[in-house]
């Protein structure tokens, strides 16, 4: 399964490129968005998939027992998925204050203005 | 007691810097100044004179622990040689602080001008007092830094500041070819004193490294010193006020190489290159400084040339190095600075009474000069090395030693004093002494006491030691040729040697230097028709022109200012540098790509996710984008769930959801999606983006094989419920032992609040910028302005209103 998500973590990464070298900055907003998903993903991938049942420990137990999806990259993409949001919500305002101020979304005419 | 004698005096000159801004904030006037500040120097001298007499023979040392993990310590080492240019640095020092109070007179800025010189005098100090060397390093760089400043006084003219900046960059690159030499003889020795390296001697040379330690030393001291062919920066210099020149450009800065030659000599003195780099170099310097001093007829360049001139002489005789080269160099030293400064400040003088410095229009001073004429005629003798004066105890030494080392190095030695003697000429008697050829731009009279001061009690004192030469030998020569040679050398001078083969050359180089002095005009017209436009100064202007040409054409190439260029310079670079990484080490060709493990639905989910991917990127229509977005997300969260990460899957749910209101709310107030760009560049574009996909997938196969430490995760696994109290790991895991990285992650989110708040509600700033740029948005705000239902504010300004409720809106909204 590792094969297939490493393709879509490169799909993910390569529409989140190709997004972001667009001259709209309404269509870089989406390439941030898709470049958050890509990253994720790739932490996710990256540290081995497991079907195994969730790192909760079972009740009557004191520690997880094997095999169990590790946690720490959970951890790790927990925080990031918030934080990919607030960053997200900011790109959103700053765009938004941006258009407001240039009167453009075109980043090639926004060259050269002080907004 | 006497460790304080040494620090002290090194410190209190720091005190005088804010000393003198605050002196001329209270009224005081320039002489007054002066006067008051060359008190500093004249206790430190009192000082460190005591602490010398009092060590009797002994070095001083003071060690102060500064960054012990770098064998860095502030460690002050005071023995013959220091002295020697200490006495140099604060004993003329004072007289410049005095001679600058009468000759910077009504300039309104002299409290900077003392500042910057004081900052001078305690790099200069620090210079030739450190012992550590990377500690001399940096105050070496801080002399050049000063000098930078004064040479740049005049600020307001190009060619004070285009000197300025020649000295330093020249000074200031060879200084850091110096610390790289520093660094290796520090590797080398083990230790970066130059006290302990000085006890190793020469063993340092048999190091494979000692090549070019050496040559990257004696970057440095030659770039200071003025050695060919670094030559030319020092008569450019001369666009400093005269006191600077005096001080730095003569007396003491220029020498900080010959010091760093001379104290380095134990240790890199006697290897067969050291001989014909520096001794060669300096020969060459002496040549090339005598031939251009004849065509000089600015008072200044003259004493610049022969300075530089001086200078070489001081090297050739480092580089010789037998015990009488070095006491040569000692007493050439002294003898130069005494001479040499009286005479720059007799040419500041003469410039500041007659309101020129061109020799050819000077002359008749001597009756409404007298004490500065008097002045000049000492110094002049002094240089020319006529006897009783000390600059002729010093000439007939270094003729002894040039005849020691063999005919070539003593006809340099002649060549250099035959101008030696013409520049004496020039600077000390034809001012005074020739016929007054044309009226003067100001009617000259004496020059005020502060100025005619200095340069009488200089040349007196090249007076009295060349008539009693015994105390300074003993006292001050002795020690510093001991010092240089790194073992005793007994000094003994006296005036008369009696009738030997240096006397005799002593005369020949008088006889024909008045020659060459009495038949200058047709001497400098000469030269000046064979002029030599191809110099270093002409490379280093080609080579300055260069940089900048480069420094533009790379800011053109790179600072584009279009984001797409710089996303396009940092994707192609790391596609290219990790790609061809992960090619060459052929992992990516033994990977075990096996798919027999994937379910029918996972496939499925992939093939959903990368479709939905498509869509968002070649949707029309902004709406149709964002939900093919929110079908990533959700496909994303699907497989979270899958493989057993549910905390993941919550999480991405709401924040897609989330996201999405998001993307719609602000749409809603950005233009609909235009293609603006050709079709070429997006199909480039989509290559770049494939090739960088392509490497992350291969990332990401390269990364699932390599093994894991499962320490961490084992950790969390096991103190999850003992220590935590919580079942859920990834949850104990957040709030619990990484609690701080979640704390710092709300201060995140809050700040990522304030913003979107902030952009939303801030007005003013918009206004302004909406109103300057009125044509632009006019061009392109029509599809929003369609979309926008809130009202224009008035029929002249064709934009949306930014309605404040709007906009509170969207920020409740976030």
């Amino acid at each position: 399964m590792e094969v297939v998500l490493a393709i879509v973590v490169g799909g993910l990464y390569a529409a989140g490129i190709y997004m972001l070298l667009r001259r709209s900055l309404v269509k870089l907003l989406i390439g941030l968005a898709f470049l958050s998903h890509a990253a994720n993903l790739l932490i996710f991938t990256a540290a081995r998939l497991n079907r195994a049942a969730p790192p909760v420990i079972a009740p009557g137990e004191q520690a997880l027992t094997a095999p169990y999806a590790d946690p720490l990259p959970q951890a790790l993409i927990l925080t990031a998925i918030v934080i990919s949001f607030g960053v997200t919500a900011f790109a959103l305002a700053l765009a938004y204050r941006t258009y407001r101020s240039v009167g453009s979304d075109d980043l090639d005419e926004m060259k050269g203005t002080e907004g | 007691m006497n460790e304080w004698l040494l620090a002290l005096p090194f410190f209190i000159l720091l005190l005088a810097i804010p000393l003198a801004l605050w002196m001329r904030q209270q009224g005081l006037t320039t002489a007054q100044m002066g006067w008051l500040l060359a008190l500093f120097p004249l206790a430190s001298l009192v000082m460190m004179g005591y602490a010398v007499l009092s060590a009797q023979g002994q070095p001083v040392a003071v060690s102060i622990p500064w960054a012990p993990a770098f064998d860095i310590s502030f460690s002050l080492y005071l023995d013959g040689l220091s002295s020697l240019f200490a006495l140099l640095i604060l004993g003329i020092g004072a007289l410049i602080v005095i001679y600058a109070g009468g000759y910077l007179g009504s300039d309104p800025n002299i409290g900077r001008f003392y500042a910057w010189l004081f900052l001078f005098m305690f790099a200069m100090l620090g210079v030739v007092l450190a012992d550590n060397l990377l500690m001399l390093f940096i105050f070496w760089e801080l002399t050049s830094l000063s000098s930078f400043l004064l040479i740049g006084y005049y600020h307001h003219e190009a060619g004070s500041r285009s000197a300025a900046l020649q000295a330093l960059l020249v000074t200031g690159g060879g200084g850091l070819a110096m610390l790289a030499g520093v660094v290796l003889l520090g590797q080398i020795g083990g230790t970066f004193e130059a006290s302990a390296l000085l006890v190793q001697g020469k063993a340092l040379q048999h190091h494979p490294l000692f090549v070019p330690v050496l040559a990257l030393i004696l970057l440095g001291a030659f770039t200071k010193s003025a050695q060919f062919p670094f030559h030319f920066w020092l008569p450019n210099a001369m666009a400093a006020p005269t006191p600077v020149s005096a001080y730095l450009h003569s007396a003491t800065m220029v020498k900080a190489g010959v010091y760093l030659l001379a104290r380095l000599n134990p240790i890199l003195g006697g290897h067969p290159i050291w001989l014909y780099a520096v001794g060669g170099v300096g020969a060459a310097t002496m040549l090339v400084a005598s031939v251009l001093a004849y065509s000089q007829t600015d008072l200044k360049r003259l004493l610049a040339y022969s300075t530089v001139a001086a200078l070489g002489t001081l090297t050739l005789l480092i580089g010789l190095g037998s015990p009488l080269a070095l006491k040569a160099a000692a007493t050439f030293l002294l003898a130069h600075a005494l001479y040499k400064g009286a005479l720059f400040l007799v040419a500041g003088a003469v410039d500041h009474e007659t309101g020129t410095r061109h020799v050819p229009r000077l002359g008749g001073l001597l009756r409404a000069m007298p004490l500065t004429a008097t002045a000049a005629g000492l110094a002049a003798l002094s240089m020319a090395g006529l006897p009783p004066l000390f600059g002729f105890i010093a000439k007939e030494l270094v003729y002894e030693s040039g005849l020691e080392a063999g005919p070539i190095w003593m006809a340099v030695a002649l060549f250099m004093g035959l101008s030696t003697v013409f520049v004496a000429g020039m600077t000390g008697v034809a001012p005074f002494w020739a016929k007054p050829s044309e009226k003067l731009p100001h009617s000259p009279h004496e020059a005020p006491s502060t100025m005619w001061s200095g340069p009488l009690l200089l040349a007196s004192v090249g007076l009295l030691t060349g008539l009693l030469p015994a105390g300074a030998a003993e006292r001050i020569i002795g020690p510093a040729a001991s010092s240089m040679a790194g073992q005793t050398i007994p000094v003994k001078l006296v005036l008369w040697h009696g009738i030997t083969p240096a006397f005799l050359l002593s005369v020949v180089t008088v006889v024909v230097g008045t020659l060459l002095f009495a038949y200058r005009t047709s001497l400098r017209l000469t030269l000046q028709r064979l002029s030599w436009p191809w110099g270093p100064a002409y490379l280093y202007e080609r080579s300055l022109d260069g940089l900048n040409a480069l420094a533009r054409f790379q800011t053109r190439l790179l600072q584009s200012g279009a984001l797409r260029y710089y996303l396009l310079t940092i994707v192609l670079s790391v596609v290219v540098t990790v790609g061809w990484v992960l090619l060459r080490s052929g992992v990516p060709w033994v990977l075990p790509l096996s798919v027999n493990d994937v379910l029918f639905y996972e496939a499925a989910l992939a093939v959903l996710i990368l479709g939905a991917t498509l869509a968002a990127i070649l949707s029309p229509f902004r709406l149709g984008a964002i939900a093919a977005l929110g079908v990533v997300g959700a496909g994303i969260a699907l497989i979270y769930l899958m493989f057993g990460a549910p905390d993941l899957a919550i999480t991405q749910f709401a924040i897609e959801a989330l996201t999405v209101i998001l993307f719609v709310l602000a749409f809603y107030h950005l233009p609909r999606f235009k293609n603006l760009s050709s079709p070429s560049v997006r199909r480039s574009d989509a290559v770049v983006a494939l090739l960088t996909g392509s490497l992350m997938t291969l990332l990401v196969l390269v990364a699932v094989d390599v093994e894991i430490s499962p320490v961490v995760s084992r950790f969390f696994a096991e103190n999850a419920l003992t220590k935590a109290y919580g079942r859920n790991v990834v949850n104990v895991i957040l709030v619990d032992f990484r609690s701080l990285d979640t704390l710092g992650e709300i201060t995140v989110l809050g700040v990522a609040g304030i913003g979107v708040y902030a952009l939303l509600k801030f007005r003013k700033g918009r206004t302004k910028a909406e109103s300057a740029a009125p044509s632009l948005a006019r061009r392109s705000a029509q599809p929003a302005q369609a979309a926008s239902a809130a009202p224009a504010l008035t029929p002249s300004v064709p934009l949306p209103t930014d309605d404040p409720a709007e906009a509170s809106k969207g920020g409740e909204a976030s």
